[in-house]
């Protein structure tokens, strides 16, 4: 194994961790949040983590198998970002 | 060549774990909603990006070339700010946040002038408009 494979996956591993942390920070704040909208940028933040994962897997196993999945966690993501926020400063979400 | 693209490959990665961790101690740390609002926006942008490129220069190393993740870029760049607007919007409207100004006489800080209980407010002036 050559030296830039070798650097390769310690830096796979360490995007991991890093996005690993992130989902984890992001549910203390989802817990902790003191006021809705704290909320629903911590679960924001979370399924952008989650896109980021996705992705990071795809590198890892060196296939482009996960564009679809990836793409729709992004379009369902911010679908669902928006629907809170409208619900929350409307009551209502379509209208 | 393969080396160079594995080694960009991880550049990339690094760059982009940087920008994530940063962005969740952000939202963990900052004491104020509208400042808490700022830190998980380079995850989405510059974090994630740097993931896609990442992922789309190891396509290329790999010798199937796919920019597909472009797209995922574009869409996570445009939509960005308009989730972020709609979480300041819901922070002003629970006054998580210092309020604005009044406005001058006019119904421009819609989501300021929405009833408390559901039901919208009796008219004080009649309305003219069309």
């Amino acid at each position: 194994m050559s030296f830039s494979a070798q650097l390769l996956d310690i830096a796979v591993i360490i995007t991991f961790l890093a996005l690993v942390a992130g989902q984890i920070l992001s549910m203390i704040r989802l817990v902790i949040g003191p006021t809705a909208g704290d909320r629903i940028l911590a679960l924001d933040t979370m399924v952008i983590n989650a896109l980021g994962l996705v992705v990071l897997l795809g590198i890892f196993q060196g296939v482009q198998i996960y564009f679809e999945v990836s793409l729709l966690i992004a379009m369902l993501g911010f679908v669902s970002t928006v629907a809170l926020a409208r619900f929350i400063l409307r009551g209502d979400i379509i209208e | 060549m393969n080396g160079f693209g594995d080694i960009v490959t991880a550049l990339c990665l690094l760059i982009g774990s940087g920008f994530v961790i940063v962005g969740a101690i952000g939202l963990v740390r900052f004491n104020d909603s509208m400042t808490r609002l700022h830190a998980p926006t380079k995850v989405g942008t510059i974090g994630i990006g740097m993931l896609l490129l990442a992922s789309m220069i190891h396509s290329v190393t790999l010798g199937e070339t796919s920019i597909h993740e472009t797209l995922i870029l574009a869409f996570l760049f445009v939509t960005a700010p308009i989730s972020a607007h709609f979480v300041a919007k819901v922070n002003i409207h629970r006054r998580a946040c210092d309020t604005p100004p009044d406005p001058v006489r006019d119904e421009t800080w819609a989501t300021l002038n929405a009833p408390a209980n559901g039901h919208p407010p009796p008219p004080d002036t009649p309305d003219t408009k069309p």
